[in-house]
C-alpha cells in the first residue's frame, strides 16, 4: 500500500484513540490499561505474517517466539481485565 | 477469499475500537471486554487461514500454548500483584515486536526504517516493563535509583542509538541491527531506574502505549492496516493515561525519568511540630457519632492489603451507625492507574460509592470525618499554599476541611515524596500509628462491642 495511505490512517487511527480513552471513567483506567495491553497483542498478525515469508530457521523461530509472546499478552491481558471487571458491582440502581 | 479476510479484519478492527468506547461506564465494560476478544480472535483466525504459513499444527500449538499460559497466569495471581502483571504483560508485548523486527530484518525487509523504530520501540519497552515489573513486584527497591553521571550515560547510549540507526538504516547489515538490539535493551533499563514508586501510574501508561507505537512500527513495515489502527489506538491511548496522570501530579516527563521526587528533603527541618495520636478505640468513638464519613485510601492500604477490613468497616458504620460512608480516590493513588478502584471493587465495595477527586472535593467541608489510610502526598496541603513545595500546583483532597482527620500511619514519617506533611500537626488531625489493617480491624472491634 501506499505510505502516504497508510501514513493518513494512522494519523486518523491517532484521533480515534484518543476520543475512545478520553471516555473511559477513571474507575476503570485499570482494566482499560489490561484492555490495551490485550489489543496490542495484535502484532501476533505480523509475527504470523513475517513467519509465512520467512526464510532461514532463525527468521521463524524468531516469528514463532513473537507469536508466542503475543499470544501471552493477548490472552492475559483480556483475562486481566475480565477479572478485574467482574468486581465491579453495584446494588443501587442509577 | 481476499475480500472475505479483509472484511474479517475490518470487523475485527470495529470490534476492537468498540470495545475501548465500552470502557466508559461498569455496565458495559464486560460486554467490551467480550468484544475485544471477539475481534482478535476473528483477526488472528483469518490471518491463520489467509496466510501459507509453513507448519499448520506447530503455527497453533505455539499460538494455544501461549494463550492458555496467559490465561492461567491471569487467573492465577494474586489481585495486589495485578499492577506487576499487567506490567509484564506489556513487556512481552514489545519484546514479541522486536522479534517480529529482528525476523524481518533477517528476511532481507527493505523496511530498514520501520524496522528500526519497531525495534527501538519495541526493545524499549521490554526492557523498561521489566524493571518496572521488578519495582512493583519488590525484587528491586520501588525508590528512585540514581548515580553521579546517570544522564549523562543515558545521552551518551541515545546518542549512540541514534547514530547507529542511521547507519543501519543508510547500509543494513545484520550485526549492527543485533548491535542495536543490545543498546535498546540497556537503555530501556537506564530510563526506568530512576522512576520512583509513586510515578509509576504515569510509568506504566507510557509502557503501555509503546507496545502499540511498536505495532504501528510493524504495521508500516508490512503495509498491514490492521496492526497500524490498533496500534495506533494503544498508542495514543496510553499516551493520553499517561497525561491524565502527570496533570494529576502535576509533574513533567523529565520530572519523572529523573526522579526528582524522593530523594529532596524538606529543607525546615522538623520544626519540633507535635502531632496527635490517638487509639483507635478513640476514632470507634468519633466515627459512631458521625453523619457522613469520606475515606481516602493510598498505597498503604494496597501495601496492607486492607481493602476487605475496610469494607467491614464502611458496612458496620453504614449499617449499624447510619452514618454516609463515601470512598474518595485521587488520581494517582496506588501504582497504576484506577489502581483503587480495582481493590475497592475486589474487597465487593458498590462502585457507586466510589468518587473521583473533582466529584467529591467539595463534600469534605460536610463530612464529619475524613479516614485517611495509607495515603499521605495526595493531602498535603504544601501542594496548595507552598509555592517552594515539590508537589506545589498538584490537585489534592481536600480533607483538612473534614471535621476530623484520621491518618492511619505507620509513622509519622514523611511520604513518598519526601516531604513532610503540614496536616498530621493541624489541630482536626489525629494520628492513627500502626498498620493500615491492623489499625482498621481494631476499630471494627471497638464498633462493634
Amino acid at each position: 500500500m501506499d505510505i502516504w495511505i497508510l501514513l493518513t490512517i494512522f494519523l486518523l487511527a491517532c484521533f480515534v484513540g484518543y476520543f475512545a480513552v478520553l471516555g473511559v471513567t477513571p474507575a476503570l483506567h485499570s482494566p482499560l490499561m489490561s484492555v490495551a495491553n490485550a489489543i496490542s497483542g495484535i502484532i501476533i498478525i505480523g509475527a504470523l505474517t513475517s513467519l509465512a515469508d520467512s526464510l532461514s530457521i532463525i527468521d521463524s523461530f524468531l516469528s514463532y517466539l513473537a507469536c508466542f509472546l503475543a499470544a501471552i499478552n493477548t490472552a492475559g491481558g483480556f483475562a486481566v481485565s475480565a477479572r478485574m471487571l467482574t468486581m465491579f458491582k453495584s446494588e443501587k440502581k442509577q | 477469499m481476499p475480500a472475505l479476510v479483509n472484511i474479517s479484519y475490518l470487523t475485527a478492527c470495529a470490534l476492537m475500537i468498540a470495545s475501548i468506547r465500552s470502557l466508559a461506564s461498569p455496565q458495559t465494560a464486560r460486554l467490551g471486554n467480550f468484544l475485544g476478544m471477539t475481534g482478535m480472535a476473528l483477526a488472528v483466525i483469518a490471518a491463520v487461514i489467509s496466510l501459507k504459513l509453513p507448519n499448520y499444527p506447530l503455527t497453533l500449538t505455539v499460538i494455544l500454548s501461549g494463550a492458555a499460559i496467559g490465561v492461567y497466569t491471569a487467573f492465577r495471581i494474586k489481585i495486589t500483584a495485578l499492577p506487576q502483571m499487567v506490567a509484564a504483560l506489556n513487556g512481552l508485548g514489545g519484546l514479541a515486536a522486536a522479534c517480529v523486527a529482528l525476523s524481518e530484518v533477517l528476511a532481507f525487509s527493505p523496511q530498514n526504517f520501520n524496522n528500526t523504530i519497531s525495534l527501538f520501540v519495541g526493545g524499549l519497552t521490554f526492557s523498561g516493563s521489566l524493571v518496572a515489573f521488578a519495582k512493583l513486584q519488590g525484587f528491586m527497591p520501588a525508590h528512585p535509583l540514581r548515580f553521579t553521571g546517570q544522564y549523562g550515560l543515558n545521552a551518551a547510549l541515545a546518542l549512540t542509538i541514534l547514530t547507529l540507526s542511521i547507519i543501519f538504516i543508510l547500509q543494513p547489515n545484520i550485526p549492527l541491527f543485533l548491535i542495536l538490539s543490545l543498546l535498546i535493551l540497556i537503555l530501556g533499563l537506564l530510563l526506568l531506574l530512576p522512576v520512583g514508586g509513586a510515578d509509576m501510574p504515569v510509568a506504566v501508561s507510557l509502557l503501555n502505549g509503546c507496545s502499540g507505537w511498536a505495532a504501528v512500527g510493524i504495521g508500516l513495515s508490512l503495509s498491514d492496516s490492521l496492526l497500524i489502527i490498533i496500534g495506533s489506538i494503544v498508542g495514543s491511548g496510553g499516551l493520553i493515561l499517561a497525561a491524565i496522570m502527570m496533570k494529576a501530579m502535576n509533574r513533567s516527563l523529565l520530572n519523572i525519568f529523573t526522579g526528582s521526587l524522593g530523594v529532596q528533603n524538606s529543607g525546615t527541618a522538623a520544626e519540633a511540630q507535635t502531632a496527635r495520636s490517638g487509639a483507635p478505640e478513640d476514632a470507634a468513638f468519633i466515627m459512631e457519632n458521625a453523619n457522613k464519613i469520606i475515606i481516602v485510601p493510598g498505597f498503604g492500604m494496597a501495601a496492607a492489603q486492607a481493602q476487605h477490613t475496610l469494607k467491614t468497616m464502611a458496612f458496620l458504620l453504614h449499617n449499624k451507625y447510619h452514618a454516609e460512608v463515601k470512598f474518595a480516590i485521587h488520581p494517582v493513588a496506588g501504582r497504576m492507574p484506577g489502581h483503587m478502584n480495582v481493590l475497592l471493587a475486589e474487597a465487593g465495595i458498590d462502585y457507586k460509592d466510589v468518587y473521583e477527586l473533582t466529584d467529591i472535593n467539595s463534600e469534605f467541608s460536610s463530612a464529619d470525618v475524613a479516614y485517611v489510610i495509607g495515603a499521605n502526598d495526595i493531602t498535603n496541603p504544601a501542594a496548595k499554599t507552598d509555592t517552594s513545595s515539590p508537589l506545589y500546583g498538584m490537585p489534592i483532597l481536600d480533607v483538612a476541611e473534614a471535621k476530623t482527620v484520621f491518618f492511619v500511619k505507620r509513622s509519622l514519617g514523611s511520604g513518598y515524596a519526601g516531604i513532610d506533611n503540614p496536616l498530621f500537626y493541624a489541630p482536626n488531625t489525629i494520628m492513627l500509628y500502626g498498620d493500615a489493617k491492623e489499625v482498621t480491624e481494631k476499630i471494627i472491634k471497638a464498633l462493634e462491642s
